[in-house]
Formats: C-alpha cells, structure tokens, sequence
C-alpha cells in the first residue's frame, strides 16, 4: 500500500470497478429517447393540422411534453423511465421537466418558498444559465456581424 | 502513563465492557435481503408516518435505543451515556433522538464509521470506569442520504456500478462493566486515509486504504494474525472495495480469502436486489453487527470477530471544490472470552 | 415517414448522450448543459437547421433543440429590434417550455410526494 503512489491507487481503484453495460445502456437510450421524440412528433404533426403556425406548434409541443414529463415524475414512473433509458429519459425536452420536478416535489417537506420554489433550479438551473446567457451572446454577435452591411 | 495502550493505535481492555443488549430496526428493502431474519423489527414503509425522511430516520433511531434498553432490562436512568451520530448535516437524526431520551449524550460524526467508533469511546469509557452503562448507537436513511448526497428520489438517472445503497435503519448496542459477554477485548482507531479518490460513487474504492491501514495497524500492535479470528468484516466498502482490500492484503502478506466479508455486500442479494456495489451508510455495519454478528456470537457460531466500520469523511461542497475523499475505519476485536 | 425520421435522429442524439455518460465522469447535469449549450452555438451558425427539417421533432425535443430554439430566438429579435431584441428573443421563443416546467413542477410538488425507491 505504501509503495504505491495516490495516482497507481487511482487507476488501479478504477479498474476495479465493473464496466457500464455499453451496448444495453446505448441501445436503451436510443429507443426510450426515439420513442419520446416521436410522440413529440405525433404531437406536432396534430396541431399542424389543427391549424397551428410554426412557432405555436413549437411551443405547444415543448408544453404538452413538459406537462407529460411532470406528470410521470410526480406519478414515480420518470425515474424508473430514467433508469432505463438514462441519456435517453435525460436529454429529451421531458427530462428537462423531470430535472425541475423531482427536487420540487423533493423539498416540498421544506415548504413552498425555501422548499418547492428555490430548490426547483437546482438541476435545470444551469440549463436556464446557460442557455439564455449563450442565445444573448449569439444575438449580439448576430448585430455586431450584420451591423456593416 | 497510558497502561491500556499496546502499539501504536491500538487499546486493549484491562476490565473488557460486555454487550448485554442490541437492537436493531430495517427498512422494508433490507427486510427482504439475506440477513432478514437477524435484524429484530423490519418496517412495512419508510417513513413510518412521520412527515419526512429525516424525521422517520430519527424515529427509526429513536425506537432502536428504547428497545435496546427495554431488552436489557434497563430504564433510561440507567444509561450514564449516549455515544450516537449519523450521516446527515449536524447529526440530526442522533440529536432528535437524544432530545426524546435525556441521556447524557456525545454526539458523533464518523460518516459510515460511526458504530465503530461509539463503541470503542464507549468501551473506553466503561473500562475507564466512568461509565457502567453506556448506549452506542447510529442510523441512516436511503432516502434522507440521497437527497443530501446525491439527487432527489424522483430524478431518472442510472447508478453506476461502483455505487452502493444506503441502509435504512438503525442499531444499537448496551455495554455494561458486569456481563457474561460477548466482550470488546481491543480496540485500534483508525487514522484519516486518502489516496486522492475523488469519486464519490466510488466510496469503497475511497475507503478501502484507510480499511487496509487499520488492519495492518491492528495485527502488528496485538501480535494477531488473521487466523485468531472467526471472521473479519468491514462497515460499508461494498464490492468494489471488498475486492480492492483482498487483493493488497495479500500483497502485504496476508491472506484474508475465507475470512474476510463486508457488511454492505452481505446485506443485500447482490443479484436479485439491483444494489450495485452493496450497501453502505452508518446502518449497513450498525444492523449487520446488532442483528446477525452478535446473534451469531451469542449462539456460539462465531467466538471472535473483527469488526471494522468504514467512514467516508466528506462533504458535497468541500467535493465539488475539488477535494478528495478522505477515509477512515476504526476496528474493534469482540469476542465470546474475556481474554 | 416522419415518425421514422424522429425517432432515429432523436434516438441516436440520446446515445451520443449515453456515450458520453459511461465512458466519463459527466454527470447527466453535465450532459444536459453542454448539449443544450452545443445546440444554441450550432444554432447560431445555422448548422442545426437541417437536422430540424430532416428530423423535425426528433432534433428539437432534444435539450441541444432547445438549444437551437434559443438561438433562434435570439437571432430573429437582433434582426427586428438589434440589441435589445438579441436579449429577449431566446427567452421569448422558449418561453412556453419553461413556464410550463416551473407551473408544473410547481403543482405536482402539492399535489404528489416522492416515493422511496426500492
């Protein structure tokens, strides 16, 4: 043990651990993600056809699938649809929601204010952060470029 | 002069403090587990109607040391001291608990460490002759750790394999100056151990070092060798750091194969129970030692045993600064004999 | 067809997810702001848009979709009101997602409580 360096312990600790399942964790994740992004599909395609313009489908869709990501979170079956699925339940626009919902349903025992209300950022917060700070950046620049002509 | 001190971390009992009463409660998942009909009291839900996890947790702590006393035939009045502590911020599951009992109390932080580390202060104590009785107690709550440590329950994210699963429960331990045994014969406190693991779903991996440390220490000052043992078990290294502690115990010239366990790898059916690593928090070694050990001891099976809890003694803030994972793990030799 | 189309796009954003995720430390909180942060930058540069019209939902439910809806957003108010346009445009055109995520996270936190897992 203590001919052995912090840095051998390191690599020699990680080897011990058993390796992800690589292509059951892939696999699950492309159909739980394809399955989700084509129900956000059949959601788009129904209010194209009820008349919708391109920016409300958008919107509508990102709402109706956030409502359906809150729901199966606040009913437990987001999570398990999370261990299935990871990356796959994770980087839909659904799992955004599950990141906002879980910690508000987790501190509601908190209360409404420090509990539900500020610890519902405190996964999707930095997505809020950097999202809107990069969109700002990307219009500035957008100026700043077509300002000349 | 310190006359009870052999070697350099290591005390041996010149009175050894009896165990004369454990008690321990579980979760309904470690319930269903390999050591279910060891432990005294397994709950149907979690939360035991309190209004959250942490307060269920300080219940669950709570009605383990009034059983604890009630089956030693003991009142509170009894007890001169409460050595208890637990995973979460400020130990409050322990504190909430001592507010319910008024029992002197100490409160302890050694992360997973702690049933070890209650019972060697508190055999100090009775062999010290400040104490006749004394409570050693700690517990742990999957569902409290994980949203201190790690996500909140309705979060859907995939556990890595390295991961464990906090025990729900609690145990507790009485020991008394008079009693016929099983007995705390030696103790040997371990020193902070830190490889530079950073990994916190790595916790055996981190902890396996200071685990190693301590056995070394414990054999080179008692002059034992394994083989003086029934059985040596861990607190909470999981498989990962199971594995990590056979394997250089061997490259120090011990061999430890048919000996040697962990707590948190036999409380769970590592197969059937989707736990990953095993199980771990303060629990895995306080219901594993108050339910099967000591039940084991008192019917003869096993006559001497090593137990060694394992703490990981960080922080999620001081962690995401970028610090390593600093371990522990304080070893104590029970056994059926006095000496 | 279309829902063919949005599946696989979608699917396969998602395995390059899980990639990412076993074979580093990253958590999925890592995964979520990088992709998201990917999608406004190829957004911007208008490398994204394709992949819209080929995959329709299965490039924007995507968070790096998000991504390219605040980029969009952000890029359309620049062109209409110049620099101030450039902060209101990103948060105006995700606006319904995000209300929608806090009013009901909001609610299901009243009305649901976390079960233990088991």
């Amino acid at each position: 043990m203590e001919n052995m360096t912090n840095k051998e312990y390191q690599q020699y600790a990680e080897k011990k651990i058993p390796k992800p399942t690589y292509f059951k964790n892939m696999l699950m994740a492309f159909l739980v993600g394809g399955i989700i992004c084509t129900i956000g599909q059949f959601i788009r395609n129904w209010l194209f056809n009820s008349g919708l313009d391109e920016k409300a489908v958008a919107g509508g869709t990102a709402i109706i699938l956030v409502f359906l990501g809150a729901l199966l979170t606040g009913l437990g079956v987001y999570d398990k649809i999370g261990k299935i699925g990871g990356a796959g339940a994770a980087i839909p626009i659904t799992g955004f929601s599950n990141a906002i919902v879980s910690p508000a349903m987790e501190h509601r025992t908190e209360g409404l204010i420090f509990g539900v209300a500020s610890k519902m950022f405190i996964i999707a917060g930095p997505v809020l952060v950097y999202g809107v700070s990069s969109s700002v950046i990307v219009g500035i620049l957008y100026v700043l470029l077509t300002k000349g002509r | 002069m310190a006359i009870k001190k052999v070697g350099l971390q290591t005390v041996k009992f010149q009175n050894p403090p009896s165990i004369i009463s454990t008690y321990t409660i579980v979760g309904p998942k470690e319930g269903e587990g390999p050591l279910k009909d060891y432990f005294d009291y397994v709950l149907e839900d979690d939360v035991w109607g309190q209004a959250s996890f942490e307060k269920a947790e300080a219940k669950i702590q709570e009605e383990t040391i009034k059983a604890a006393i009630t089956n030693g035939n003991l009142t509170n009045q009894d007890i001169d001291f409460l050595l208890a502590g637990d995973l979460l911020n400020q130990i409050v599951s322990s504190t909430y608990t001592a507010r319910q009992l008024s029992i002197p109390y100490y409160g302890l932080y050694g992360a997973c460490s702690t049933m070890t580390e209650s019972l060697s202060l508190g055999a100090m104590l009775v062999d010290g002759r400040f104490a006749d009785k004394v409570v050693c107690a700690t517990s742990s709550h999957f569902s409290s750790a994980e949203r201190q440590f790690r996500f909140p329950l309705e979060y859907g994210s995939q556990r890595k394999f390295s991961s464990q699963w906090t025990v729900t429960g609690a145990g507790a331990t009485i020991l008394s100056s008079t009693g016929d045994g099983p007995y705390i014969t030696y103790s040997t406190t371990g020193k902070i151990v830190d490889k530079g693991v950073k990994d916190a779903t790595n916790m055996g991996g981190a902890m396996a070092p200071a685990a190693i440390d301590t056995l070394i220490t414990h054999f080179n000052d008692t002059g034992f060798s394994p083989s003086d043992y029934d059985l040596i078990i861990s607190g909470d290294l999981g498989r990962v750091g199971k594995a990590i502690v056979l394997d250089l115990m061997k490259k120090e010239g011990y061999d430890l194969s048919n000996l040697f366990t962990d707590c948190g790898v036999e409380i769970f059916d590592g197969d059937k129970q989707d736990t990953h690593a095993g199980g771990s928090g303060c629990a895995c070694a306080a219901v594993v030692f108050n339910g099967y050990i000591y039940k084991e001891m008192k019917k003869g099976n096993l006559k001497r045993v090593l137990l060694m809890a394992t703490g990981a003694l960080h922080s999620t803030i001081i962690n995401q600064q970028g610090e390593s994972i600093p371990g522990i793990a304080h070893a104590i030799t029970i056994d059926i004999n006095k000496d | 067809m279309d829902y063919v189309k949005a599946f696989i796009v979608g699917g396969l954003i998602c395995v390059i997810g899980q990639v990412i995720l076993d074979n580093t430390k990253l958590t999925p909180a890592h995964i979520l702001v990088s992709f998201l942060t990917a999608g406004v930058i190829l957004g911007g540069i208008g490398l994204y848009e394709p992949l819209v019209r080929f995959g329709g939902a299965g490039a924007t439910v995507p968070i790096i979709g998000f991504g390219y809806s605040l980029a969009q957003g952000a890029i359309e108010g620049a062109k209409a009101n110049g620099v101030l346009g450039a902060f209101t445009g990103g948060i105006t055109s995700t606006a319904g997602g995000i209300a929608a995520a806090i009013i009901f996270g909001y609610i299901m936190s009243l009305v649901f409580k976390p079960k233990t897992k088991n």
